[in-house]
């Protein structure tokens, strides 16, 4: 007995320290993987942040009679109204007279500039032949130099704006004409080539159609089928379990599969229009099916069959058993099953690549059959581009694509917290 | 089954609160990612200054596109396709084959493949194309036993030529699906590989050998395959000043901060030099035209006429921002003339 009492004894400190040190493997491994994500999370921050806000200019345009009357949209469409711009640039700085200086002065200014005069003209038509001042976009170069990606210290060979340019910049600077506002462009335009003008909105709605589509279609077809296969279809039967197995291998099948999948049936076989959130939805549909039945079965296998069983002992059919006891116990866990489904559709570009979301697309969708794009298709799509002030458009993407993610999420733990019951 | 896609049909067609659209209002154009950001420009001006919608383009590489664009002729097949090459004869059969009878193809413009490297590095590079092809073949020939190959034994600049700086051959490109990778073999290795005289008799009698020797890349390691994406190679190039990295001469534009190009045959890849033809690396774009599609695609001519105006793809048009090389005025008066008359390209 004492010899018993000694070994244990003596193994206790040995025990006891192992134990400690697998506390801490774990809240190393926490550690490191947190230390990643703050990295990735702060790397992109800090790169993206300031894509929401802009660079503007105020420019003194005299609206000329001559040239804005009438004031309709038909007329304003032909009338020359980067004339006025670049004529109210020119008294700005009058001392210009280079040609090749000219266009540099004129390139102060983003291209969008001439349109947002018209949208002024268009909403105050009484100030026509007044001088007003106008605070437009300004052109990408200078847009940078605000934010302070230009060095002027560096040679002037090596930098994108010359001494000349800088000193426009500056002066502008002194008279309180440069200033950096938030940045609504961002979220109101569709894509365009100038990173000033770019924005996210046609790649936010295409990602929030397809999620509706993918979520009206996969919810309700996962839960049916998992129902079905975890409460009424018979245990050991052949069929079923070929089924089964098709499911989980379907749930790790590549997405670019789901992609080729979607190109065939969709877009070949019904002739649904390509680039469209509508055959997106499907596709991606398609991917998060398998995931949302496993999800859901888990969660119905999670209900307790007592709950079942006096269901059925008090005289309830098997259906009623299921959605008056079963079906409103699992719903949780089916929630969240699916919220995370569509968390990983949401993220997925190689099936959108294959049914032409990759797309170049400014006009934003009005429907489910108007093409769009897709946050993750738009990122990729900036982070090729070799403009410079799409570096920290990439980044701002980012950010809103997991705010979305964010926003999702905790919509899943909100719907959990609600609907979850103890018992 | 015929149920079974009707009813599935009607669904999606529910589901979408309209009918599917009968037609399409917006000019769609596919293909190559290098034509990419000028179509797109293009695009974005004409949406913005006529009444027109703005044009759709996806970027699908050129054969992909050319696969979309010649799959046949009607509303869902493309209007426009993007080309960083010139349309193949296997191609332009496809077309003829599925209906696409007429295409009108229009020259828009060059592009400059540029080696370049860090500003940080401590030498310039001044490259020969015989030695951009010794430096990245996968065969050269034995400098011993002329008339030999050997696997490429150079591991850095200065075994292949003294006056190269002595570190290792270390060079950034686009991987085999890239356009700008065929372009680079066919422009730069081939055109070193050329100055063998034997090679260059291989051409007739053999012409499969005589690619297989002249376009193959290196796969040691001396040519890392950096990914379609150019802004990481512009990055790689900043973190290792004695590494060097192709891409198109866009990135070359919008990076001078960061790094500079190496000069071939002693020309440097300049907006003048690409543009007079001096510097050899540099390639036509094309973009091409259903002719079949004008009327029933509501702006294909005038979006034509905005790509092929002065203020578009002139010597100071809006295009030269984006990093193309305009083609000499008389070049411009032709493809302006083929795009406003649409006069389809006979045969190849």
């Amino acid at each position: 007995m004492n010899k018993t009492l000694e070994t244990v004894c003596s193994g206790l400190a040995r025990r006891r320290r192992r134990e400690i040190r697998f506390r801490w493997y774990g809240r190393i491994a926490i550690f490191v993987s947190l230390a990643f994500l703050a990295l990735l999370i702060t790397s992109i921050v800090a790169r993206g942040y300031k894509a929401f806000w802009q660079t503007e200019i105020a420019i003194d345009v005299f609206l000329d009679p001559e040239e804005l009357t009438p004031p309709t949209p038909e007329h304003l469409a032909r009338a020359d109204l980067a004339g006025l711009i670049k004529r109210s640039l020119r008294q700005m700085f009058p001392e210009v007279h280079d040609r090749r200086r000219k266009r540099a002065l004129y390139r102060l200014v983003s291209s969008a500039a001439p349109y947002q005069l018209r949208d002024y003209v268009l909403a105050h038509p009484d100030r026509i032949g007044q001088t007003v001042r106008l605070w437009v976009l300004a052109g990408a170069d200078v847009d940078l130099y605000k934010k302070g990606y230009i060095d002027p210290e560096m040679p002037a060979s090596e930098r994108r704006l010359k001494d000349y340019q800088i000193a426009w910049l500056r002066k502008l600077e002194s008279e309180g004409r440069l200033v950096l506002r938030f940045n609504r462009w961002f979220l109101l335009n569709g894509d365009s080539r100038e990173p000033e003008q770019a924005g996210i909105q046609v790649a936010f709605r295409g990602s929030l159609y397809m999620m509706l589509v993918t979520f009206a279609l996969s919810f309700p077809l996962g839960i049916a089928a998992a129902i079905y296969l975890e409460e009424f279809a018979p245990r050991n039967n052949v069929w079923v379990d070929l089924i089964e197995i098709n499911i989980n291998n379907l749930a790790a099948v590549p997405s670019i599969v789901f992609g080729l999948l979607g190109l065939a049936v969709f877009i070949g076989w019904f002739g649904l229009p390509r680039s469209t959130p509508l055959v997106g939805g499907l596709t991606l549909t398609l991917m998060t099916l398998p995931t949302v039945i496993i999800a859901s079965r888990a969660a119905l296998k999670a209900v307790p069959p007592s709950i079942r069983y006096a269901a059925l002992g008090i005289g309830a059919s098997r259906v009623q058993t299921v959605f008056h006891h079963v079906l409103p116990l699992a719903m949780p866990g089916m929630l969240t099953g699916a919220i995370i489904g569509m968390a990983r559709a949401l993220g997925e570009t190689a099936p959108l690549l294959m049914i032409g979301m990759v797309a170049f697309i400014v006009d934003p969708p009005q429907s489910l059959l108007d093409p769009a794009t897709a946050l993750p298709v738009q990122i990729y799509l900036w982070a090729d581009s070799p403009e410079r002030g799409f570096v920290e458009r990439t980044s701002a993407a980012i950010i809103v694509l997991l705010l979305f993610l964010g926003i999702m999420n905790l919509a899943a733990i909100l719907l959990r917290k609600r609907l979850e019951r103890r018992w | 089954m015929k149920l079974f896609k009707t009813v599935t049909v009607a669904a999606l067609g529910l589901l979408a609160l309209q009918g599917q659209a009968a037609g399409r209002d917006y000019i769609y154009a596919v293909g190559s990612s290098t034509v990419y950001p000028f179509t797109t420009t293009v695009a974005e001006h004409f949406g913005k200054a006529t009444e027109f919608p703005t044009p759709k383009v996806e970027s699908t590489g050129t054969g992909g596109g050319m696969k979309l664009f010649c799959a046949g002729v009607g509303v869902q097949h493309p209007d426009v396709e993007d080309a960083s090459r010139r349309i193949k004869k296997s191609e332009f059969e496809r077309c003829r084959k599925n209906g696409v009878k007429d295409i009108v193809e229009v020259k828009i413009g060059y592009d400059g493949i540029v080696m370049a490297y860090s500003r940080k590095a401590p030498h310039r590079w001044n490259l020969t194309r015989r030695q951009i092809f010794l430096a990245l073949a996968k065969q050269i020939p034995d400098p011993e036993h002329p008339g030999k190959l050997i696997a490429n034994p150079y591991r850095t600049w200065r075994q292949i030529d003294p006056s190269l700086p002595d570190v290792a051959i270390k060079v950034y490109g686009p991987p085999p699906t890239s356009g700008t990778r065929d372009a680079f073999a066919e422009l730069a290795l081939e055109g070193g590989c050329k100055t063998f005289d034997w090679i260059k008799a291989i051409k007739h009698e053999d012409k499969k050998r005589y690619k297989a020797i002249c376009h193959g890349i290196r796969e040691d390691g001396a040519y890392v395959e950096a990914g379609e994406n150019d802004n990481l190679i512009v990055q790689k190039l900043e973190a290792d000043p004695n590494t060097l990295g192709i891409f198109g001469f866009s990135y070359l534009d919008q990076n001078v901060d960061k790094i500079t190009g190496a000069r071939v045959d002693g020309v440097e890849p300049t907006f003048e030099n690409i543009a007079a033809s001096q510097y050899p690396l540099s390639r036509p774009l094309f973009i091409y035209v259903k002719k079949a599609h004008v009327g029933l695609i509501p702006g294909i001519v005038q979006f034509l006429d905005e790509y092929t105006s002065e203020k578009a793809w002139g010597d100071e048009g809006y295009l030269t921002d984006k990093g193309l090389i305009p083609m000499p005025v008389e070049e411009r008066k032709k493809y302006r003339k083929i795009a406003r008359e649409l006069i389809p390209l006979e045969s190849l």
